[in-house]
């Protein structure tokens, strides 16, 4: 297969965050000092203009928190120098209206917000945190400034049920679209797994109610919504392949397929401190790893679904499996299939108010688990 | 979902914008987490979504582009397609 050039960069600007979600996607890692050297603004602004000359199309300002880096603001400019969609993803508490007015005019094209759940309280719950007021006030501030504006929710046993009234306060603030993914069990939610998994009846009542939403308001506010892996027959092909379209950089400048990556041992990644963007993707070793591997179920798969869902997911497929390179066990066909359905099983059994409390997102290695 | 349908001076929605793709040699159309290329036809009706031209006025500088061929129902069809998927809006809405 050829390798066509990437559309989106995922630029972790940090793994500083003043959340502590329990689901979040950065890696379990995070303390770890090497991330705390952070590529500085004369790097970004190289690899944001490489970025450009390599056809990217989509910036994605993420963390941690993007805006704990003072020069967010000055990134934001050279993206758009370098014909960069920009889109910052916020926690929000930080998107203050000095700092929102400069990004404005530095070029900044959406902002996207999370909100933890419709309900003041839960919601600062859930971010280990207060927030929510700050968060409302920032996507107020948003539409304000006149930036399109996505609210992204997490959605978890525990906010699902509130599914309406998310929706409902989306629409409040104006959000052009809603991302509205149920958390899937890696990294910090695997840990968190069994209390953020929903029941089957609380994702059968979020769907109905997603899908009456969609129908009510039309296209001027799009709904995002995804299952949990687990709760699917086939998995999803990640990140829409290994090292397709997008790639992600860590707050250091190593260069990953995906959020999740570095948890699979043996791969090297390169960094961009030592090599230029566009010989990273075609040939670094943890670019080309996965690119065109087939994992042996699914050479001979009934469906004929290879081309569609790529096996799954190779992290997932690490985590559960212990090997990156099996089949995703979502896959109703993968033999470690019964790991994924026991642990949907198990949540059933639980009900709804099954409880499990958080282990929360730290830079501290001693919570680690 | 009725009222977006009713075009009469289309413009990109907010956060919309067009874009050349120097790489791919092709326009898209670039908005919040996403971009969808587009063939020469639907950019150059694109292009004139300004937010001051009507649909009729887009379709006529289209047919003098293409000796004079009537483009008015392949405009509209373009455009209501877009606005279905959100991706035109009138500039009234």
């Amino acid at each position: 297969m050829s390798v066509s050039n990437p559309l989106l960069l995922i630029a972790e600007l940090s793994y500083k965050c003043p959340l502590h979600c329990p689901y979040c996607s950065n890696p379990m890692t995070i303390g770890d000092a090497k991330y705390a050297d952070e590529l500085s603004t004369e790097d970004w602004s190289r690899v944001f203009r490489e970025a450009g000359e390599l056809g990217v199309l989509q910036l994605a300002l993420t963390g941690g928190e993007p805006l704990v880096r003072k020069d967010a603001e000055e990134l934001t400019r050279v993206a758009k120098e370098a014909g960069l969609y920009s889109n910052l993803i916020t926690a929000g508490t930080p998107f203050t209206r000095t700092r929102a007015e400069a990004l404005k005019e530095a070029g900044l094209d959406n902002v996207q917000i999370s909100i933890q759940d419709s309900d003041p309280v839960s919601s600062d719950h859930i971010a280990g945190t207060k927030s929510f007021a700050k968060k409302i006030e920032a996507a107020h501030l948003a539409r304000e400034l006149g930036f399109p504006l996505t609210i992204n929710v997490v959605l978890h046993r525990k906010n699902l049920d509130r599914i309406e009234e998310i929706i409902a306060l989306a629409e409040e603030l104006g959000a052009r679209r809603v991302e509205l993914a149920n958390s899937q069990y890696q990294g910090w939610a695997a840990v968190n797994r069994e209390a953020l998994m929903p029941t089957r009846e609380q994702l059968e009542h979020g769907e109905q109610v997603v899908i009456a939403a969609r129908e009510r308001i039309g296209p001027k506010m799009e709904l995002l919504w995804v299952l949990p892996d687990y709760y699917e027959d086939t998995p999803k092909p990640c990140m829409g392949g290994w090292a397709r379209d997008a790639m992600v950089i860590t707050p250091n400048g190593d260069v990953l397929p995906c959020q999740a990556a570095s948890s699979i041992p043996g791969l090297e990644f390169d960094n961009v401190r030592d090599r230029p963007l566009a010989e990273i993707w075609f040939e670094s070793d943890a670019m080309n790893r996965f690119r065109d591997f087939v994992p042996e179920v699914c050479k001979t798969c009934p469906l004929g679904r290879f081309e569609v869902d790529l096996g799954g997911c190779r992290c997932q497929a690490l985590a559960l499996t212990g090997d990156a390179g099996n089949v995703d066990p979502v896959c109703q066909f993968s033999p470690h299939h019964a790991l994924v359905t026991d642990a949907v099983a198990s949540a059933n059994r639980l009900g709804r108010n099954g409880d499990g409390e958080f282990v929360y997102r730290t830079e501290k290695a001693t919570a680690r688990v | 979902m009725t009222e977006s349908l009713r075009l009469e001076v289309p413009v990109l929605p907010n956060g919309f914008r067009l874009h050349w793709d120097k790489v791919r040699e092709r326009h898209v159309l670039l908005f919040p987490e996403g971009a969808i290329g587009l063939n020469p036809t639907a950019a150059s009706v694109l292009e004139l979504c300004d937010g001051r031209r009507t649909v009729e006025d887009i379709a006529a500088e289209l047919s003098q582009r293409f000796g004079g061929a009537d483009v008015l129902a392949d405009v509209e069809n373009l455009l209501l397609d877009l606005a279905n998927r959100g991706m035109v809006a009138d500039v009234s809405q």
